[in-house]
């Protein structure tokens, strides 16, 4: 392995900033909102995380590769076993050392493989520290990799567009028709994992696009709880969804939300959401639980969070984060709904916080 | 927020294998926690060359052995509510158990702060462990504790072969090791029960990967894991004997949260509170896993974890040990976000073990299941390329990095594969060249294809390298390829130049080539998450992998420089680190900026809090050079870190970098033997005298005019023998045959060897060539043993006022000559009424923190105002205004190195060493000597004193034993000779005579020794002919492996008898260091 053999390209950040490394997976040019997430480990789990959708993701653990990617595994459910969805979402992958040999007995092709395969480009070489360290002082930016001797594509904000509706499903799709109690998923762009934890709890699951009007639907009229997914990009553009979360908040029954279900939910309640700097997107998040002094280390993946001080009285905050004192939680006061901006579902991520799938399934 | 007022510490006592200096590190910062809360800390440990032990860490410290029989004597006196036994590893753990069990802390109302001793229990006693895990579901090694050897094979049978055996109860898994048969237990399970009445059976995983993770648990049941780590080399080497990677590297998401999850219920369901260290075993061909073991309890991989992470692990867990939650304390590098946090790296680092093998006679460097090394290094790199080959170097014997070493190729390369020895990482380097595969030798090694891919890719890049003949050839892209994976700057010149290569000249040619290339290291901050947050942290390290430096320099030429010691290895440990951290805290106090350069995890000089700038980096001239031109400082400190910064002094004033205190020129002078020795001879001081050689005959000559015995020192080793002391010319022949080259391009140098002879150390500071302080202390030994294995004695008890009015006005001479500003050392002989000059360091010796905690002069404090030029005032203590004496006694780890025999002569050997002060010099004695392992005897003595000379030597010790009742066992010489003098002894058998089997009443030596019948060993070696080395190696190794006291030295034997039978166990002083007091 030399350098020379490698064709080199550039990330170049709206500011006028160039990172230059050298090229692998698809030789593509890229576009959309440059993040950073200090995972360690997951990135087969994390490329395809649909709340990635539209981001140039850049990771801060320099060896990516090492163990490779595993076979695409689809269960009896319809879901991947390996993966969080059906392709990678992110647009490009930003890294700084990259494993060109693998070694993990799951594994069954590279990571560069993997990636040209799924046509997204990457770029290694890059001293990811710094990168990093701009867009924590100045806020994610956006973001496009040229490749040497590459057209430039120009800069485009993904957030202005509804992603939501592109990484949601669309059409209605059951799981375990009569397993047990019913939950409607609203599909903002749901991480099959979400879907795996709920089914392991015995319940059947009605998956519903974003925009659907599951309120309406007279063969979901019975469910026993609703659960709104994650997903990415803006809330404030999934008005629909709101309306729809309102108008079951109507009927009382128990609610549950992740992180973009939270913001949403926090939004039906009638609260604001907002853009973080430069988000949270990693496995080593701290959150408390409010009045306990129970914490928790979770996975998250976020670029907006709810503005607890515009929760309407009867709500209040259900976890907090330790780091920057954000909100991570809400919860009604009376009534059973409530919702996370971290990731109990992890995959990827520490396991810690899985119980409020049984927590929720209690409740119905 | 405490509800305790003072709280008791317990250390680990002298430094030996398998437990070592991070112990000084935990302990360190556990009591700084502890002050914090405003909670008075009294310290338990005799380790005197720690920074723990030193003024203003713990309120009173104790330099006292750490077994309960003191402990107990220091919680009468000083009443303490807490206790804290997991901050001075498996000794403070097993001390403190025992201290439990026998009632002392209840009795006294001690509380056990942290981990609850239950805990500690159920994690120590394999059976309790087992039950426990079970409980939960957790996988173990399936494990038979067993009583006997009978046992033992019943065990072995029903799991199959290849097991395991340990004993239970110690420390660094000492006395264990694999069985692939019934024969090999039976002597593996000899040894485990010498070490422990419990010893496990359990089914061998070699080859399974080895996986660590460091959790922490505070009383609310907050749990997190700070770091993971992951062993290169697979299961079945310790993990003290492997490299190790943080975070681990060949796991994936699932892997890494089913150990993280798994690693959290255990410690939740034993009940930590603190810090825990969960050991697994895992499958590479699915996700299977058992858990090896839990330690709750600092360890070396939590130091490891802390300097890894940046996250201060012992700090936080004697907080949590108070009462505190994890939220509620602060991440000490952020400084604005929680401790409740698990850190997020964007690096990784690589732990390199250091062993010392060669040091030994006879010893096997096979490493496996027991852990041999002395030392680690980590390195710091943001690809494992990089990481390992500044490790490699790091470890400081000889390598380069991976490749472009000079190393003659093992004879079998599968089996250097296949059977692991301390040099199997350039074993692989040898097979790619050989052009093996990845796949053969992961066969042979069962390291991780992961692993070995990235050393193929160092292996490349050298090839690709050698294809250049000159440096401004290379293409920029391969310059910066090979920089990236960690190539030095001597690399990239040996692999361009070949045989022509001339070190000093093409590394620099390359230097100057690769920085106008603008190819350029930088400086990167360890700020525990990844960046995320800013932090304000002053912990760094280089890499070339990267385009931006995170540090802005003031550029103000405020920084000072201070180059650490390395890796614990033989010779170089913990007192140059308490000489580094005193250096710091001196130049911080006088306004300056501390910046430390060392790479040793198991220091408190490698604690981010201890100066103003951390570099975990190399001390190679490049490595110094790349800080030196960031940092540009004013002046840099060579003379506090041992020999390694010491030899670096020339090359870096050649390069124009300046040197605080004592010319690099003068540094020379002392250090360059000839130049040395010209200085001696004009300023008429004796020496032994010697000459350099550089054939048989000239030898033969040297040898006519001084006559024998004669010490070699081979400039040139080809089988790993050092310096040696020749008694005739039978031996000179065997020894020069077998192991040194005499010739012109390899010269030994040959010196007259005085015996009987007093040994003296002079410990100084001067300035400007005048002396400021200085301590004289003496040897217990005669001359020959080598003075870091030697007992020493402050201040000097037996040596004539005439002799130490000599050694001064020497040595005042010789730092005149020499211009010494700062510390130095002169090593005399003496006898009846002449003086010799032996050796003379210009820089720290390794007594300088036992003289200066002896004397409350803080020498270093002295030297380094010295070197800053703030010209201190001189500082004369009178020896005759001490009312008590200090002793330094040495700490051997033979047990551990299998098959070396355990005899000291004038290479070193020991590992570690303990100082305690006495009212007398027996008080003192006796507590030094039972500090490194030798409890007063409670029972008969087994004696073969060597020869005549030695026998007479010996008489009074015996007859003080006689008279006080103790039953003597000798060998025959002995024996007789005791019988002639009236001492009544009971024969025992040689070896060699056990076949003879003279009289069936007669108990051979080795049986005594087995049955553990007797409680103490004198074994003198007679001389140095074969048989009586096999005959007394054979005693010496028996009473090593069956752990019975040895002493080898007739004069440190009779120092020790005479002490014990002068004073009992009663009469030792319980003291802490500052109530003796200097009476004046």
């Amino acid at each position: 392995m030399n350098y020379s053999d490698f064709k080199k390209c550039t990330l170049e950040l709206e500011n006028g900033m160039v990172f230059p490394g050298y090229a692998f997976g698809a030789l593509a040019s890229a576009r959309g909102e440059t993040v950073f997430s200090t995972a360690m480990v997951g990135y087969p789990e994390t490329l395809t995380d649909p709340s990635f959708e539209g981001q140039l993701l850049c990771v801060t653990y320099p060896l990516i590769g090492n163990y490779g990617v595993p076979a695409r595994e689809v269960d009896g459910d319809g879901l991947h076993s390996t993966f969080e969805s059906e392709r990678i979402h992110v647009r490009a992958l930003i890294i700084s050392d990259l494993s060109f040999d693998y070694s993990h007995w799951s594994a069954a092709m590279s990571l560069d493989e993997w990636l040209w395969e799924q046509g997204i480009p990457g770029i290694w070489g890059v001293d990811t520290r710094r990168l990093t360290q701009v867009l924590r002082e100045n806020g994610s930016m956006l973001g496009r990799l040229v490749q040497e001797n590459g057209i430039a594509p120009d800069f485009e904000d993904p957030n202005a567009t509804n992603l939501v509706a592109a990484a949601s499903c669309s059409h209605v799709i059951r799981y375990r028709e009569g397993a047990g109690k019913k939950v409607v998923l609203v599909d903002c762009g749901v991480k099959h994992n979400i879907i795996r934890c709920l089914l392991k709890t015995g319940v059947e699951v009605v998956r519903v696009p974003w925009d659907y009007d599951f309120n309406a639907d007279k063969t979901m009229d019975d469910y026993d709880g609703l659960f709104i997914s994650n997903g990415p990009g803006n809330p404030d553009l999934c008005e629909t969804t709101v309306g729809h979360i309102r108008e079951a908040m109507k009927r009382g029954r128990p609610i549950f939300g992740i992180c973009m279900g939270n913001q949403l939910l926090a939004k039906a309640a009638g609260a604001k959401t907002y853009k973080l700097r430069y988000g949270h997107r990693g496995h080593n998040q701290p959150v408390r639980m409010a009045d306990s002094e129970k914490c928790f280390i979770t996975s998250q993946n976020h670029g907006f969070a709810v503005d607890e001080t515009t929760l309407p009285d009867d709500w209040e905050p259900f976890f907090t984060n330790l780091n920057d004192g954000t909100n991570e939680g809400i919860r009604h006061s009376s009534k059973p709904f409530f919702s996370v901006q971290f990731h109990p579902e992890a995959s990827s991520g520490p396991l810690d916080t899985m119980y409020l799938f049984n927590h929720f399934v209690s409740m119905l | 927020m405490s509800k305790f007022k003072k709280v008791l510490l317990l250390g680990s006592g002298a430094l030996k294998i398998g437990q070592a200096g991070e112990f000084d590190y935990s302990g360190s910062q556990a009591l700084k926690a502890l002050s914090e809360e405003g909670i008075e800390t009294v310290l338990i440990n005799p380790n005197i060359a720690t920074v723990q032990t030193s003024e203003g860490v713990a309120d009173s410290v104790y330099l006292l052995p750490v077994t309960p029989y003191f402990v107990e004597k220091v919680i009468e006196k000083e009443r303490p509510d807490g206790i804290m036994l997991t901050f001075g590893g498996q000794t403070a753990l097993n001390c403190g158990v025992e201290l439990d069990r026998s009632g002392v802390l209840e009795k006294y109302g001690v509380k056990v702060l942290g981990t609850p001793v239950r805990a500690i229990v159920d994690t120590e006693d394999r059976d309790a462990f087992a039950r426990r895990m079970e409980e939960i579901g957790v996988s173990i090694i399936r494990s038979h504790a067993v009583d006997s050897v009978e046992a033992a094979r019943k065990a072995a049978g029903e799991i199959g072969y290849p097991v395991i055996l340990r004993s239970a109860y110690a420390l660094g898994g000492l006395g264990s090791g694999f069985c692939n048969d019934e024969a090999e237990l039976d002597i593996q399970a000899g040894k485990a029960f010498a070490y422990s009445p419990q010893v496990l059976v359990e089914k061998s995983l070699k080859g399974w990967k080895e996986v660590e993770y460091e959790v922490v648990r505070d009383c609310y049941d907050n749990c997190i894991t700070v770091c993971n780590m992951e062993n290169f080399d697979p299961l079945g080497i310790h993990t003290g004997e492997s490299i190790v990677v943080a975070p681990c590297q060949t796991l994936n998401n699932h892997d890494i949260n089913l150990l993280r999850d798994t690693a959290i219920r255990i410690v939740r369901h034993l009940g930590i509170i603190g810090e825990c260290n969960v050991q697994y075993g895992y499958d590479p061909d699915s996700d299977d896993y058992r858990v090896i073991e839990v330690n709750a309890r600092l360890s070396r991989s939590s130091a490891l974890a802390s300097k890894a992470t940046g996250y201060p692990l012992a700090f936080i867990a004697a907080k949590l040990g108070l009462g505190y939650g994890l939220f509620e304390l602060t991440n000490a590098v952020t400084k604005c976000t929680p401790a409740f946090f698990e850190p997020a790296l964007d690096y990784i680092v690589c732990k390199i073990p250091r062993w010392d093998l060669r040091k030994f006679h006879g010893v096997s460097r096979k490493i496996g299941s027991s852990m041999k090394s002395v030392g680690e290094v980590m390195a710091i790199g943001r690809n494992f390329e990089e990481a390992l080959q500044k490790g490699l170097r790091m470890i400081g014997q000889g390598a380069h990095g991976f490749v472009m070493n000079k190393a003659a190729a093992p004879d079998d390369l599968d089996s250097a594969l296949r059977e692991p020895d301390d040099t199997r990482i350039f074993a692989i380097a040898q097979a790619l060249s050989a052009g093996y595969t990845i796949e053969r030798i992961h066969e042979l090694t069962k390291i991780d294809a992961w692993f070995l891919h990235k050393l193929r890719n160092i292996f490349d890049t050298g090839l690709e390298l050698s294809r250049y003949e000159d440096c401004r050839e290379l293409p920029d892209q391969l310059l910066l390829q090979a920089k990236r994976q960690g190539f030095s700057d001597h690399q990239i010149a040996r692999a361009i130049y070949k045989e022509g290569f001339d070190a000093e000249p093409d590394q620099d040619r390359v230097r100057e080539w690769r920085k106008s290339r603008g190819i350029v290291p930088r400086v990167k901050q360890i700020d525990t998450l990844a960046a995320e947050f800013p932090a304000r942290t002053n912990y760094l390290y280089l890499t070339y992998n990267g385009n931006f430096d995170d540090i802005l320099y003031e550029d103000d030429g405020k920084s000072v420089i201070v180059l650490g010691s390395g890796a614990y290895r033989i010779g170089s440990s913990v007192e140059f680190d308490w000489c580094s951290v005193t250096a710091l805290q001196t130049i911080r106090k006088a306004g300056w900026r501390g910046v430390m350069i060392n790479y040793n995890p198991e220091t408190v000089s490698t604690d981010y809090d201890i100066c103003d700038r951390l570099y975990f980096e190399e001390l190679t001239l490049e490595r110094v050079l790349d800080i030196c031109e960031l940092e540009h400082p004013h002046g840099t400190v060579v003379s506090v870190g041992g020999q390694i910064p010491n030899n670096l002094a020339v090359r870096l004033d050649a390069h124009k970098v300046p040197i605080l205190g004592t010319g690099a020129s003068d540094i020379d002078r002392a250090e360059d033997r000839h130049k040395f020795s010209s200085i001696v001879d004009s300023l008429d001081i004796d020496q032994p005298q010697w000459m350099e050689l550089t054939s048989r005959k000239e030898l033969d000559g040297f040898i006519e005019r001084v006559g024998y015995p004669v010490l070699i020192r081979p400039s040139y080793v080809l089988s790993g023998a050092a310096m040696h002391v020749c008694y005739d010319s039978s031996e000179l022949d065997s020894y020069l045959s077998m192991a040194v080259e005499v010739s012109q391009q390899h010269p030994v140098v040959v010196s007259e060897f005085m015996q009987r002879c007093k040994e003296i150390e002079f410990d100084a500071v001067a300035d400007s060539g005048k002396i400021l302080a200085y301590a004289i202390s003496e040897h217990v030994e005669f001359a020959g043993v080598h003075s870091g294995d030697a007992t020493i004695v402050f201040p000097a008890q037996k040596i004539y006022l005439a002799t130490m009015k000599r050694l001064k006005a020497i040595a005042g001479k010789i730092a005149g000559a020499l211009h010494i500003t700062g510390p130095f050392n002169i090593q005399f002989l003496a006898k009846e009424n002449f003086v010799k000059v032996i050796e003379c360091n210009l820089r720290a010796s390794r007594s300088f923190p036992f003289v200066s905690k002896v004397s409350k002069v803080n020498m270093i404090e002295l030297a380094t105002q010295a070197m800053l030029r703030e010209h201190p005032k001189p500082v004369h203590k009178d020896d005759f205004d001490f009312d008590y004496v200090g002793v330094k006694a040495s700490q051997f780890s033979f047990a551990r190195l299998l098959r070396a025999d355990p005899v000291l002569g004038v290479d070193m050997a020991s590992t570690g060493e303990a100082g305690c002060m006495g009212d007398d010099l027996n008080d003192a004695l006796l507590k030094a000597v039972e500090s490194v392992g030798y409890p007063v005897p409670d029972g008969p003595v087994l004696i073969s004193s060597g020869d005549a000379l030695q026998k007479a030597d010996l008489l009074e010790a015996c007859r003080l034993l006689a008279a006080k009742g103790y039953t003597i066992y000798a060998t025959k010489g002995t024996q007789r000779h005791l019988s002639d003098n009236d001492i009544p002894a009971v024969r025992a058998l040689w070896p060699d005579e056990e076949s003879e089997s003279l009289d069936l009443d007669y108990k051979t030596a080795l049986e005594l020794i087995r049955s553990r019948t007797v409680k103490m060993v004198i074994n003198i070696p007679k001389n140095y002919t074969a048989t009586e080395l096999e005959n007394g190696y054979k005693i010496r190794r028996a009473a090593v492996d069956f752990n019975v006291p040895l002493f080898t030295n007739a004069r440190l034997a009779t120092a020790f008898v005479k002490a014990f039978c002068t004073m009992s166990m009663d009469d030792i002083s319980i003291k802490a260091s500052d109530e003796f007091k200097l009476n004046t």
